[in-house]
């Protein structure tokens, strides 16, 4: 059995009709079993769709993957197709040092004034060097001192979570690590600048945060 | 801050620091990208395209993801930018092993081989079987709307057809579908 109103059932349940063809289809729907049968039915398979679950290959299939990546086309060799400007550069910088600082703050929980460093924009289209260097020297007392807080602090927290956030500190430590060994070669490639203040904010958003975590559990 | 909330954040800065790695030539980092994605990856191309078909399209995805992280601006998680390749890849397999935009757009009653079957526990297919057996145009539009989320414009984009189409597939998929619903 069909009628006009079957084949809207499934647009019904999405809400993509009208107020008016709602209304028409709910007062069909008091009316006809059918019609509030299917609906039901449809339901539960919007439903199921839902909650299906992933599940891995029957086969390993990395290593065949890996032998077919390419060194020659690695990615951070690759031509890149997309650049930052100095201004956003710049921007991202402050906002570390800044952010790095309020995370400083937050840890230790010393009252300090902090002293932006003054940042002079010049018509160099390229970053100078020495810029990223003071930021990437004002991030990395920062997070030194927010390491020395969560060593005082790690008693507080239980032995899983001082897991967890030691091995996510040591991937971040080695992304830092990689995004400086590169910069070495190229100092003034500004995606690799960028990609250094990135991962430097989020080990500052992480050491703050796991502080913040065992400052409340004191 | 909850345990778990706290857990999810280190997953997710555990996989931007690979993510990172992978980029500047990691193959240690890809491959734990890859273990972390491969079975959501995996099942969409295997519900996508024929189940024979799965384990090679997902390899292509992979290449394709370590080809194009460089492109990999950090605006969305890397999990969502991964899917998004591989439903492009999908797509692009199904353009080439010569299946018709026309005959997406004017198969007009795909289901007959499902639903006309007359449902008995001897016949009765498990949900994903039943899934596997549509027609592709609708399997297609199903998995992406029903399963993945997407809404049906960009369905249509995706597949070069009209929202209406997409609509239409979905509906004929979810009817066929209703009757093998598990009991």
């Amino acid at each position: 059995m069909n009628d006009q109103w079957t084949n809207r059932l499934s647009e019904y349940i999405d809400g993509e009709l009208d107020s008016t063809e709602r209304a028409g289809l709910e007062a069909h729907l008091a009316t006809c079993g059918h019609c509030y049968a299917t609906l039901g039915e449809l339901q539960q398979v919007v439903a199921r769709a839902k909650a299906l679950t992933n599940a891995e290959p029957e086969t390993d299939l990395w290593p065949d993957i890996k032998a077919r990546l390419n060194p020659s086309r690695r990615p951070g060799v690759a031509p890149r197709r997309f650049s930052f400007t100095v201004p956003q550069l710049l921007a991202a910088s402050i906002a570390l040092v800044l952010l790095s600082g309020g995370g400083v703050w937050l840890a230790v929980q010393q009252r300090q004034t902090i002293t932006p460093t003054p940042v002079t924009v010049r018509p160099d289209p390229r970053p100078r060097v020495d810029q990223a260097g003071n930021w990437t020297r004002s991030t990395d007392a920062a997070i030194a001192e927010l390491q020395a807080a969560l060593d005082q602090n790690e008693k507080r927290l239980d032995t899983a979570t001082v897991r967890i956030v030691r091995k996510n500190l040591a991937v971040i430590d080695r992304a830092i690590a990689e995004a400086r060994m590169a910069l070495r070669g190229d100092p003034g490639n500004a995606y690799l600048n960028l990609h250094l203040a990135n991962t430097m904010r989020r080990k500052v958003e992480l050491l703050r945060r796991v502080n913040d975590m065992a400052a409340a559990r004191s | 801050m909850p345990r778990q909330v706290l857990e999810d954040t280190l997953t997710a800065d555990s996989i931007a620091a690979d993510t990172a790695l992978a980029a500047s030539g990691d193959p240690s980092a890809f491959e734990r990208l890859y273990r972390t994605h491969v079975a959501r990856v995996h099942t969409l191309v295997r519900r996508m395209l024929d189940a024979d078909e799965a384990d090679d399209v997902t390899q292509d995805v992979f290449i394709r993801a370590w080809q194009k992280l460089s492109t990999f601006r950090g605006e969305s998680a890397f999990g969502t930018w991964l899917h998004r390749l591989a439903v492009n890849v999908v797509l692009a397999r199904r353009k080439s092993v010569g299946v018709e935009r026309g005959r997406f757009i004017t198969d007009e009653d795909p289901l007959d081989g499902v639903t006309s079957k007359p449902v008995t526990p001897e016949l009765s297919m498990d949900f994903e079987e039943a899934l596997a057996s549509l027609p592709e145009g609708a399997r297609q539009v199903f998995v992406l709307h029903d399963v993945e989320g997407y809404r049906h414009e960009e369905i249509a984009r995706m597949l070069g057809v009209v929202p209406g189409t997409s609509k239409s597939q979905l509906h004929h998929a979810r009817m066929a579908l209703r009757r093998h619903l598990e009991r």
